[in-house]
């Protein structure tokens, strides 16, 4: 909402400094955005005086002029015809931007120079005339600003006025505000009706068929009406808050809307059939053409003003091009109503037309100030058109009228606040903006609600307006009155959190992309054509098709931002991610949204450095990092095992494994699938693991048992066996620790081997057994028989052969 | 004689002082330690002295002989360590083999050291879903389907009655129907809105806080914000409160810090106006409690909401919202 101080000061005197009456407006909730000086751009315009007039050599209608503008001559060049010697006119300097758009700079004109502009009243944007120079009669020196030589001096606001305050969508509204500030009385804007002549009720009709959508539809009627362009005054009230003047009738709707806060509509009297008016909803379908010359096709829940045959406007959304006014109307039928607000909303959003007045209608229009404002455009109208008033109103009023008295508990407001405002000083808040204020039982009020304000429905609302209008400044500042206590964050946030440092501690930096991705993204990591993460909760509004459904799975959004940095030239990179997948559940409102973590290498595990060259991080880099996490994480239990290659999707078939727990999949590691590096452009081998956080975490032990560090020497032995090469190793050493043998301790590998000598298709694979008993050191006879027996079992298991 | 010993010892202390090699000291060694040396010799020669003089002449030279042992072997410690020779010297000036360095993404940051300010002040951290019924994202909370303020967030639909969260706020019924009072929570999430140009980004995060119990007033609101204000940033950030609306609660506040990067001269990041709004705020609407059905003559509430973003931006002087889910790695090692 645009308000201009000079508009204010009919209703309101102000007496405090401009910064700090928006301060004050902000401070009461209506937060003032944006201060502007309506004149700003007339600073470089000053008094100018003609000191010599001569011809252009080259052009018969241009004429050199030498200006004093103060602090020297300067010259000019003008094609006024009343330029002449020894007037005074706007000299506009170099600089100055015009209303026109034009910015105004050294120049020369037909060979001559002009360094400035002598100005009309129209270029200056101060009045219609531009038939020549605007002459300043007037003892004024030259160089004096052209603003205050003409006392020129208005600011306006621009206000984010809150939902619930339609009442402040008027001037009169803000002046209230303003009055209330100052602690000062407004002024309604006084006025009387001309005499009138015959009756409308004899003229026009109105019948209301829909009453719940319209409680109250007013009109008047004026004839003999002149269609001219509004005088300057209120061409400049409107234009003051960027509303554009188009004839006296309009402007006066627009005027008195803008002063009121009701909504006017004003109808060529003449296109009305039948002279009637009859307000219903639309049959579904019908078609329409508003005034901004779209046709639309309307549906049962809209309201429509029809004449006795068709509709002529979308009730308090938009008039119709069917009975606009034209320049050749002479009789006028003003409409001044009030609209139900959830009707007038639902129109507007399924028409996608939010106008001035369905932003007044939504919010509530005052319904006691109908006919204020109806009174109000008629008599603006008459006396603008010089036209005739018919007498009498048609008021259609089907509300109901009782006024709202609440009762404010002083002791309870005073303890919601903290405050310790008494009696007196609430009702005086309240009655400052309007409120009628009687003393009630013990210690309360009861207070009428101003009609204007459709926002104050209950107490609570009153102890807004009583902590706002004393000041939130006053409020004092104490701590709630409760219990120490010790507070349980959810495990699930501790170990995301655990699993985040443990990570970026393997130097993986941490990434958040969008939870939306394109449904595209399934077909570009290859998901199979029954894969259920092809099923996906979509957006009915997306912002793009990029971003149009939820996520399934982290990938696509990881790839895209490993893709961004390499096409970057950061192609070394460690990214991970903490974040929910959105699966759909059938028979479900909601979908599931699971906690996954997914994890991005790309680039060299070692840069080149002085010690050392450039590698190539590898499979084997990507899950150190996941067994590395795990163990930090004190699960001990994870393996690893290929993923079938039928079950690969975006990941390489032969370079991808399932990471499971108890036979329970819970997340793979990989080598990123070649076609899949080509689709996002990666350009360079990559791995990912993604891991179901949940799932990981039901794995984590709640609590760590220490276990006793051995007391005697363990002895190591090294098995090698040369096996199928498809065995995978880690079902050795898993052999090894189902045989269950108590004296082993530790188990690991150390060497796999393929090619010359160990004959094709098979390969040797070394690993350490660590013997070690808690009661005894153990004898190397006692070792070598346990060692013998588990290198035969390995070799009767897995047909395993030991080196030659 | 008993001057005899005494320039026997300065003697040796010259000579010891003049020495240059460990030759030279064992030398000295051998001419007045040695078997033959003249300390030696002086010893064996007590016998000659008078009776009542030898007990004192003994312990003197006893004396002189540990002072001078003591002597003889520093000098040939300080000699051997001077004319050690270093061969094998390290640069120690080149780059170490630094592990790689990751990174929490600032959001994380942020948000963590938000939930820790509040659980020091004895909030519980929960959490919700983020696709959100209508019902829980807008109706709970007195925003009722058509209504003007539904306009103050551009919500993304799923369906007719599912939404993407547009705030944290739904946290807000879901906690207040699995609990009575007294309930301290803070909430952090991801929401959306459909809004997508230079300052706005279609995700972002916030965190809620709610405090229901008897007797809680505006004035614990302040208080409470004031003290979160206090340790986000610092001590002398003062506050603004202001009035405002939200449909879940009344009085609302929007609260504005001093700009802490002019302190309130104006700069472009305040707009000039010296302030920056860094939450919405205000007591528990009744029509929520309502909703929820708490008794709402017996308790009160205050709520509130942040974006972390902006909080972000602040601590971390990050200029532009899209810069976080970018995530260009210069960007994310940064934090």
């Amino acid at each position: 909402m645009k308000v201009s101080l000079s508009w204010l000061k009919k209703y309101v005197p102000i007496n405090m400094a401009v910064s700090d009456l928006a301060d004050a407006l902000t401070m009461a909730g209506l937060e003032v955005e944006a201060v502007e000086d309506r004149y700003a751009y007339l600073d470089t315009v000053v008094v100018g005086r003609v000191v010599e007039v001569l011809p252009h050599p080259n052009a018969d209608r241009l004429k050199l002029c030498r200006v004093d503008g103060g602090d020297g001559i300067v010259p000019v060049v003008c094609g006024a015809p009343n330029v002449m010697v020894g007037m005074k006119a706007p000299l506009a300097r170099v600089g100055t931007l015009l209303p026109s758009g034009t910015l105004l700079e050294n120049t020369v004109i037909r060979g001559e120079a002009s360094e400035g502009m002598l100005c009309s009243e129209a270029e200056l944007g101060l009045g219609h005339d531009g038939s020549g120079l605007m002459i300043l009669d007037g003892d004024f020196q030259p160089g004096v600003s052209l603003k205050s030589a003409l006392a020129l001096s208005d600011h306006t606001f621009e206000i984010g006025l809150t939902p619930n305050r339609p009442d402040c969508l008027s001037m009169m509204g803000v002046a209230r505000e303003i009055a209330a500030i100052q602690g000062v009385p407004m002024n309604s804007p006084v006025f009387s009706l001309p005499d009138a002549e015959g009756d409308i009720g004899a003229l026009a009709s109105v019948t209301v068929e829909a009453p719940a959508h319209c409680p109250r539809y007013t009109c008047r009627l004026l004839e003999r009406i002149t269609v001219t362009p509004s005088p300057q005054w209120l061409q400049d009230r409107l234009r003051s808050v960027g509303v554009r003047p188009i004839n006296n009738l309009v402007d006066v709707t627009n005027f008195v809307m803008l002063e009121t806060g009701q909504p006017l509509h004003a109808f060529d009297f003449d296109n009305l059939a039948g002279h009637r008016i009859v307000v219903r909803t639309a049959a579904q379908g019908e078609p329409f053409t508003t005034l901004d010359q779209k046709p639309r096709r309307l549906s049962e829940q809209m309201l429509m003003i029809c004449d006795g045959e068709k509709p002529v406007a979308v009730g308090g959304v938009m008039g119709g091009l069917n009975s606009e006014i034209e320049a050749s109307t002479t009789r006028v039928l003003i409409e001044s109503a009030c609209f139900d607000p959830i009707s007038i909303r639902k129109t507007s959003k399924a028409l996608g037309l939010n106008t001035d007045a369905s932003h007044r209608f939504e919010r509530g229009v005052d319904p006691d100030g109908t006919l204020f404002a109806l009174d109000r455009a008629a008599g603006l109208m008459a006396e603008l058109g010089r036209g005739r008033l018919v007498g009498g109103t048609i008021d259609e009023d089907f509300r109901n009228t009782d006024p709202l008295v609440l009762t404010l508990c002083v002791d309870a407001t005073n303890n919601l606040l903290g405050t310790d405002l008494d009696r007196d000083r609430m009702a005086l808040l309240l009655e400052s903006i309007a409120f009628k204020v009687k003393n009630g039982d013990k210690n309360d009020l009861w207070v009428k609600v101003p009609s204007f304000r459709v926002d104050v429905t209950r107490p609570r609302d009153l102890v807004e307006e009583v902590a706002r209008l004393s000041g939130y400044n006053q409020i004092p500042i104490t701590f709630p009155a409760l219990p120490a206590r010790g507070t349980h964050p959810s495990s699930m946030m501790v170990r995301r959190n655990k699993v985040r440092d443990i990570l970026s501690g393997f130097g993986f930096s941490e990434t958040i992309n969008y939870s939306f991705i394109s449904a595209e993204s399934c077909d570009r990591i290859q998901l199979a054509d029954d894969d259920p993460r092809r099923g996906h909760v979509a957006l009915l509004n997306p912002i793009s098709e990029e971003q149009a459904v939820m996520r399934t799975t982290l990938i696509p959004g990881m790839l895209e931002a490993a893709q961004r940095n390499i096409s970057r030239q950061q192609n070394s990179l460690r990214l991970f991610e903490v974040g929910k997948v959105f699966l759909p559940q059938p028979h479900l409102p909601l979908p599931l949204e699971k906690e996954m973590l997914v994890g991005l290498w790309t680039g060299p595990r070692l840069k080149a450095a002085w010690h050392t060259q450039e590698a190539a991080c590898d499979f084997f880099d990507i899950k150190g990092v996941v067994e590395g996490m795990a163990l930090s994480l004190g699960i001990t239990e994870l393996s690893f095992t290929a993923l079938p290659d039928d079950r690969c999707c975006y990941t390489r078939a032969g370079h991808t494994a399932q990471i499971l727990h108890g036979g329970k999949m819970v997340g793979i590691v990989g080598e990123v699938d070649a076609s899949v590096v080509d689709g996002y452009s990666l350009r360079q081998t990559t791995f990912v693991f993604e891991l179901d956080l949940e799932m990981l975490d039901q794995l984590l032990p709640d609590d760590k048992q220490m276990a006793p560090i051995p007391r005697f020497p363990s002895t190591a032995r090294d098995i090698t066996v040369i096996v199928d090469h498809e065995i995978e190793s880690s079902r050795l050493l898993d052999a090894v620790t189902q045989f269950g043998e108590k004296l082993v301790g530790d188990l690991y590998l150390f060497d796999v081997f393929a090619g010359d000598p160990i004959p094709e298709g098979k390969k040797s694979v070394s690993f350490r057994v660590v013997y070690r008993s808690a009661e005894r050191t153990l004898e190397d006879e006692t070792v070598n028989e346990i060692h013998h027996h588990l290198t035969h079992r390995l070799i009767t298991e897995f047909g395993a052969a030991l080196p030659t | 004689m008993e001057n005899t010993i005494e320039r026997i010892y300065a003697g040796a202390m010259e000579a010891l002082a003049s020495a240059t090699d460990a030759d030279a000291v064992n030398d000295l060694s051998t001419q007045y330690l040695g078997r033959k040396g003249r300390i030696t010799h002086y010893l064996r020669n007590i016998s000659s002295l008078p009776v009542e003089q030898r007990p004192q002449a003994g312990k003197r030279v006893n004396e002189i002989k540990r002072s001078l042992e003591g002597e003889f072997k520093n000098a040939l410690t300080h000699l051997a360590n001077r004319s050690k020779t270093v061969t094998d010297r390290i640069d120690v000036s080149l780059p170490g083999r630094a592990p790689k360095k990751g990174s929490l993404h600032p959001i994380t940051q942020i948000t963590n050291r938000i939930c820790g300010i509040f659980s020091q002040m004895g909030f519980d951290v929960v959490e919700g879903p983020e696709v959100e019924s209508d019902y829980y994202n807008f109706e709970a909370l007195n925003i009722p389907k058509n209504h003007p303020a539904r306009d103050m967030q551009d919500t993304f639909y799923v369906s007719e009655n599912v939404v993407l969260r547009t705030h944290t706020s739904p946290t807000q019924p879901r906690v207040m129907e699995r609990q009575q009072p007294p309930v301290r929570i803070i909430a952090p999430g991801k929401v959306y809105r459909c809004d997508s140009d230079l300052t706005h980004t279609p995700m972002f995060h916030q965190v809620e806080g709610l405090l229901v119990d008897r007797h809680v007033s505006f004035a614990d609101l302040k208080g409470t914000l004031t003290a979160f204000i206090h340790q986000m940033f610092d001590d002398r950030t003062t506050l603004r409160f202001r009035p405002s609306f939200f449909p879940f609660t009344e009085p609302s506040a929007e609260v504005d810090i001093r700009c802490v990067i002019c302190r309130g001269k104006g700069c472009r990041v305040c707009s000039h106006t010296g302030w920056l709004e860094i939450l919405g705020s205000g007591m528990v609407h009744p029509a929520v409690f309502e909703n929820i059905g708490y008794d709402t003559s017996r308790y009160t509430g205050f709520a509130f909401g942040m974006g972390v973003e902006r909080i972000a931006m602040l601590k971390y002087g990050i200029d532009d919202i899209r810069r976080y889910f970018d995530n260009d790695c210069r960007f994310l090692s940064q934090f």
